[in-house]
């Protein structure tokens, strides 16, 4: 059985058959992950265009969140977590020697499942990542990154008589808003996020995505999630992990409407999950 | 120009500055570690290093005659003088002797008494026995007297020196373990000052202070845990126990001092009220590790006892409690730790005074050893600084073993639900 | 149901066995009452003697009774400013150590140590606590203090040998487990997701715990400090054993000073009479520590409570 999905998978080179206009921002080539002992990924193959957004979906512990932690190195932080195989971004391996992670975190922000702005101003939020990497030159310089990252975001109009109030007394919804104006304030290249609708009501996750939606002309999103309906609304390319594997990857209309593993199929239709 | 640096540049730009950050803040933990952990190694050595010298005192061997003139005029002193002048008999100026005299330690005649008492066939004969030197000469022997100082900035004068010198050559005198240090009672002189009486003294205090705060604490625990309906005045009873637990120690000594001696008239010294004063001190710790230990009990056990019948008090007494008994006992230990290290409210009600004997009710007046701690650390005597050591090693010894039991009993009685 | 002679036996015993454990329970507000009532009453009659306000703010500490009624200074002077002062000296001086020492270890402990390194650091902390205070006391007096007197005469300092320093170094290392181990709730209690946060951002370790982990433990952390300046100011055997008895105002952390616990245990533990304004004098001071320390443990448990609130 398992051998039987590894022969499957992983040559089906996925990129290649579709969105040819777009080149690959982030590649995996034979990504292993494991958490101590236990092996969480199996040998992904993966290549993400660039200016759309990637949807990964699956069944809880498929490991597609640890998937997204790679791209952004976020699972050194984790104990006995190790990495395998090569994940490029724009052609350079972020696994390398020599790559720095924080200038790489800085290409590559990430958005949280809950939401969890710093307890500071809203200001300050969105302005401690060009503040730690040095972003701003001058005061007047940093109010127009904040103010930007924060129209951007499409949450200007609704603070923007109350910026130097606390970010956490924001409703969920707007947090979630503010998050992502902190990660685009340092104009990273890639934005991950992790499940970003989980925690909002319905009207505040129509908000979010449509702003994923804008966001994807200047940026290449790769979103964790777990509804459905959600990566069908928003995403162009769609990738289904199982048990760690990678099953399937393709446009997401085709994953949905024409799964070619029968495992995808269960898990669309609602059989598996 | 600066301007035209794309983000990824200035981030480049700033990295190295950012990394030394880092590695300086990093510093900084590790430098904090190392003085706490340093400081307590630095403490914990100089006094080893000083006490471990307390349990050994400078015997010197005489040929002691048990004259029967000076056993009947118990002038067992008398007999030791005799004895040494029987050691040096070069000896003759009458200020040499009376230094001579001063070698050995003014308690020495009371072990010929003991002796004496102990088999009085003694009387008439001669013994070769060991006896215990003055402390400046134990100093000397223990090489804390510096013998290139000049004359007069030393504690022993060169014919001293020339004395002991010959006992050495002779091995006449030599390092014993100082049994008297464990068995004694305090004293003026320190090479005859024991910790018994204040070990005595902190026993007593500590079988006052469990026998009240133990059951009180546990009965409190229990109220408030299982009983305690959520009311404004079980809110007060729960911040009060808060706030006591912070109150400086010395305030309970100054409720002690006006309470229990002045208004109750109970006796001044007495280990009973030094006992309940520290049952007060106590009472807080107990009852905060008793209401944890009963919160650790899973709400089922109660259900499954009061749905098979038994009463809240009997569910209790029955069920909970016993499950919840390792961790109060292991609470409890930790408490009584802290009052066996505590001194300053024992100050307030006298336990501070200068006790030969050893205590044995708890009216009695004693002392505590943190207390005997104390008061030798203030004696100016280089020996009673040894001294101070040794029994600080003994109080740590206590400690130590109190708090390795609660850890034990904790690993051994932990339970998961 | 069946009401049985048994059964309302059983039940008048539950009753008596319930008021015994209510009893119990009022003893710790019972011990409270105590202390205030006994503080208060004798404190009371002293100022019965002394006006309130030459204690207050008066600055010459003197409580040295004559023998004669009609020697000079008969009543003595009972100025507590010195005594304030000198106690807060040696707190400031004993925080200044404790505080940055117990917070950075505490932070290197949460966010650097390996997990086995930290194993075995947090019990040597600990073991820092469980030390009776006389030992810490000894040492002050024994080591430290000559220490800093031999330090200061070779860089041309005048140390006093019960300098502010020594009892205030050595006091200070005794809370350094108090703040680091409340340090330690705090930074564990601030949410993973704050710290994924700031390093998603590209934040490095020590950025993240300056700017996001400390301001937002910020609250507990204060906490942690009243507390140990609580327990500062209450220390008795440290400066009993290694500061002064003369009542000097002084800034001067290498001259002596005294402090609120000292005179206290200097008025009460010599022979005296109960009723002589130099006794009743400790308990007026006792009253002061009392309240002062109350204040800073109540206000320190009500941030930390609201802290603890707010993550949970």
């Amino acid at each position: 059985m398992e051998l039987a999905i590894h022969t499957e998978v992983p040559e089906s080179a996925p990129g290649l058959s579709v969105a040819a206009s777009n080149p690959h921002k982030v590649t995996a080539k034979s990504v292993d992950v494991y958490y101590g002992d236990k092996q969480a990924l199996k040998s992904i193959n993966l290549d993400i265009p660039s200016n759309m957004v990637t949807a990964l979906i699956g069944p809880s512990g498929c490991g597609k969140s640890t998937f997204l932690r790679c791209l952004n190195r976020m699972n050194d932080v984790v104990d006995g977590c190790r990495v395998e195989g090569e994940i490029k971004l724009d052609g350079e391996n972020i696994y390398a020697k020599g790559v720095d992670v924080v200038h790489l975190r800085a290409r590559v922000g990430m958005v949280f499942q809950k939401p969890n702005p710093f307890p500071k101003s809203i200001y300050d939020n969105v302005a401690y990542g060009p503040k730690i990497h040095g972003l701003a030159r001058s005061r007047a310089d940093m109010d127009e990154i904040v103010l930007n990252s924060l129209e951007k975001a499409g949450l200007l109009a609704e603070v923007r008589d109350r910026l130097d109030a606390p970010g956490t007394g924001l409703s969920g919804g707007q947090q979630q808003r503010l998050c992502i104006a902190r990660a685009i304030a340092v104009e990273p290249e890639v934005i991950l996020m992790d499940e970003p609708c989980s925690a909002l009501d319905p009207i505040a996750t129509a908000k979010i995505e449509e702003l994923i939606d804008e966001l994807k002309e200047n940026y290449t999103i790769i979103m964790v999630t777990h509804s459905m309906q959600q990566a069908a609304r928003v995403s162009q390319k769609t990738a289904f992990f199982h048990l760690g594997d990678l099953v399937e990857y393709g446009d997401t209309q085709g994953i949905f409407t024409n799964p070619k593993d029968e495992r995808t199929q269960a898990y669309v239709t609602g059989r598996i999950g | 120009m600066t301007d035209q640096l794309s983000n990824s540049e200035r981030i480049q730009a700033g990295l190295a500055r950012r990394y030394r950050a880092e590695k300086r803040f990093r510093l900084y933990g590790i430098i904090a570690v190392v003085l706490a952990v340093g400081f307590l190694a630095v403490m914990l050595s100089a006094i080893g290093a000083r006490g471990f010298g307390a349990f050994y005192q400078t015997h010197a061997s005489l040929e002691v005659t048990f004259d029967e003139e000076l056993v009947k005029d118990k002038d067992w002193q008398g007999i030791v003088k005799v004895a040494m002048r029987k050691s040096f008999p070069d000896v003759k100026a009458r200020r040499d002797k009376r230094k001579l005299y001063k070698l050995m330690s003014s308690g020495a005649g009371f072990d010929l008494q003991g002796m004496y008492k102990a088999d009085p066939e003694l009387l008439g004969q001669t013994r070769t026995v060991w006896l215990p030197t003055s402390d400046d000469i134990d100093m000397l022997m223990k090489g804390q007297i510096d013998r290139v100082l000049a004359e007069d900035d030393r504690r022993v004068s060169d014919k001293e020196i020339t004395w002991v010198d010959q006992w050495i050559a002779s091995d006449r005198i030599e390092l014993q373990f100082n049994t008297r240090f464990f068995t004694g009672g305090d004293s003026r002189e320190p090479e005859l000052a024991g910790i018994l009486g204040a070990v005595m003294g902190s026993l007593l205090s500590l079988t006052v202070c469990l026998a009240l705060s133990f059951p009180l604490g546990v009965m409190t625990a229990v109220y408030l845990e299982e009983f305690a309906p959520k009311n404004k005045w079980t809110d007060i009873i729960e911040v009060n126990i808060n706030n006591l637990a912070a109150v400086p120690s010395i305030v309970f000594g100054l409720l002690g001092l006006a309470m229990f001696l002045n208004f109750f008239g109970m006796p001044r010294s007495a280990p009973l009220v030094g006992g309940m004063v520290l049952a007060l001190m106590t009472l807080p710790t107990i009852i905060i590790a008793g209401r944890a230990a009963l919160r650790a009990v899973p709400p089922s056990i109660r259900e499954a006892a009061l749905g098979m019948g038994a009463s809240p008090i009997q569910t209790v007494t029955h069920h909970v409690l016993p499950l919840a008994m390792p961790g109060m006992l292991t609470g409890t230990i930790i408490g009584m730790a802290q009052a066996l290290g505590e001194s300053a409210p024992l100050l307030m009600i006298g336990m501070v005074a200068f006790i030969v004997d050893v205590p044995a009710a708890f009216t009695d007046p004693a002392t505590a050893l943190p207390v005997q701690i104390y008061l030798w650390a203030d004696s100016p005597e280089r020996a009673f600084s040894e001294r101070t050591s040794g029994a600080i090693i003994v109080l740590l010894g206590f400690l130590i073993t109190m708090n390795i039991i609660a850890v034990f009993m904790r690993k051994s009685f932990e339970r998961r639900w | 149901m069946y009401v049985t002679p048994a059964r309302r036996a059983k039940k008048a015993v539950e009753a008596v066995i319930k008021g015994i454990l209510i009893t119990s329970s009022t003893v710790a507000i019972l011990t409270t009452v105590g202390i205030v009532a006994s503080l208060l009453f004798e404190a009371m009659r002293f100022f019965g003697e002394i006006p309130f306000v030459d204690f207050m703010f008066g600055t010459e500490w003197s409580p040295q009774t004559a023998i004669r009624e009609d020697q000079v200074g008969a009543s003595g002077s009972f100025g507590a400013v010195p005594l304030f002062a000198g106690t807060l000296l040696i707190s400031a001086i004993a925080l200044a150590v404790a505080a940055p020492v117990g917070l950075f270890a505490a932070i290197f402990l949460a966010e650097y140590a390996h997990p086995k390194l930290r194993n075995w650091v947090k019990p040597i902390l600990e073991i820092l606590a469980g030390i009776p205070t006389v030992v810490y006391g000894f040492f002050a007096a024994l080591v430290v203090a000559p220490w800093l007197r031999g330090t200061g005469e070779v860089a041309g300092f005048d140390v006093s040998s019960e300098s502010a320093l020594a009892a205030g170094l050595v006091m200070g290392v005794m809370i350094i487990p108090l703040i680091s181990s409340l340090s330690d709730d705090v930074i564990n209690a601030v949410p993973q997701s704050m710290r994924d946060g700031s390093f998603g951002l590209g934040a490095t370790k020590s950025e993240t715990i300056r700017q996001v982990i400390i301001p937002a433990a910020l609250p507990g952390i204060m906490g942690g400090m009243l507390l140990a300046a609580s327990r500062a100011i209450g220390e008795t055997m440290i400066v009993v054993m290694a500061a002064g008895l003369a009542a000097n105002l002084t800034a001067n952390p290498l001259q002596a000073v005294t402090t609120v616990t000292v005179q206290i245990v200097t008025l009460l533990t010599g022979d005296q009479e109960f009723d002589s304004a130099k006794t009743l004098a400790a308990f007026a001071l006792g009253l002061m520590l009392f309240v002062t320390t109350l204040v800073l443990n109540v206000v320190a448990l009500h941030i930390v409570n609201k802290y603890r609130e707010q993550y949970d």
